[in-house]
């Protein structure tokens, strides 16, 4: 199957709620060798003024990737997952990710591009509270190999 | 927190060596919720034509960027963080002996100070068995002037 081009500027509406809790944060620092005393002791988070625990700076890749999963798994757009590779990213903060935010993605398919058998897919997220605070812009691009690529 | 005005493009930062084994991999998978099987299945990499379990190309952005977080004094002061994913990182599995599966190499330069704005950029030099892993590997921070 291949790639549906009639993906390119097509979004997705904010889903599910995404709250950051302070052990998450505490764990994704971890697994990203990260060890700076704001993502994991409180105190340390708000003596630099930061409302809680501090999140690493790549740690809306979990929300903006949720994001979009509804595109992979959308059975429309032809991707198949085992035959993706990552080929760009771009975080843009508007303000930090803290401990006690809620979380939603708006998802956008800015372009698609074939590529011989394949094709390379360019997502956004938008990222934002409950409440319509701008948080993070998460750019990504997508390489979806075609067969023998 | 370092200040902008005593910046010097081309000044080198910091650098290190990230040490990464299959259970890196696993714990990121776990973390992040990033559980294609590429990153952790010997067979299925090899059956999509990789050479072997490869590092999440977000494992090796994220921790990469440590480098600046902990320089910074502040994980909140990088504002933009972008690369694009050239080479994969090969990680052999040497669990049970203290031998690492990959060495990645991180070094971090001034690239551009924007006194106006109060950022500096900073580019990294990401490379595994002296190849550039990451190209375009650039960090935007806010500093004090």
């Amino acid at each position: 199957m291949s790639i549906n081009p009639d993906l390119q500027g097509r979004s997705y509406p904010a889903a599910e709620v995404y709250e950051v809790g302070r052990e998450k944060v505490r764990e994704f620092a971890r697994a990203v060798k990260a060890t700076h005393p704001a993502h994991f002791d409180v105190e340390a988070a708000q003596a630099l003024g930061h409302a809680d625990l501090v999140a690493p700076p790549t740690f809306a890749i979990i929300v903006a990737q949720r994001a979009d999963a509804q595109l992979i798994e959308d059975p429309e757009s032809g991707i198949d997952f085992s035959r993706v590779v990552h080929a760009d990213q771009r975080f843009t903060h508007h303000r930090p990710i803290v401990a006690g935010d809620r979380l939603v993605a708006e998802l956008h398919v800015d372009q698609v591009r074939g590529m011989g058998g394949g094709a390379m897919i360019t997502t956004r997220s938008e990222i934002s509270t409950v409440d319509g605070e701008k948080v993070a812009t998460t750019t990504s691009s997508i390489l979806v190999r075609g067969e023998g690529q | 927190m370092p200040a902008l005005n005593e910046l010097e493009k081309g000044q080198e930062i910091a650098r290190r060596v990230i040490d990464v084994n299959r259970v890196d991999l696993v714990k990121y998978a776990g973390a992040s919720g990033d559980f294609n099987p590429i990153h952790w299945n010997e067979a299925f990499a090899q059956g999509v034509e990789l050479p072997g379990v490869i590092a999440h190309g977000m494992f090796t952005m994220g921790s990469a960027v440590q480098l600046v977080t902990d320089w910074a004094g502040d994980p909140g002061a990088v504002v933009d963080y972008q690369t694009r994913f050239t080479k994969p990182v090969l990680v052999t599995d040497t669990t049970g002996t203290a031998t690492p599966g990959a060495q990645v190499e991180v070094v971090g330069v001034v690239g551009a100070i924007d006194e106006e704005a109060g950022t500096a950029r900073i580019d990294l030099n990401v490379t595994f068995d002296g190849q550039r892993v990451l190209m375009k590997a650039q960090v935007l921070v806010k500093l004090s002037a």
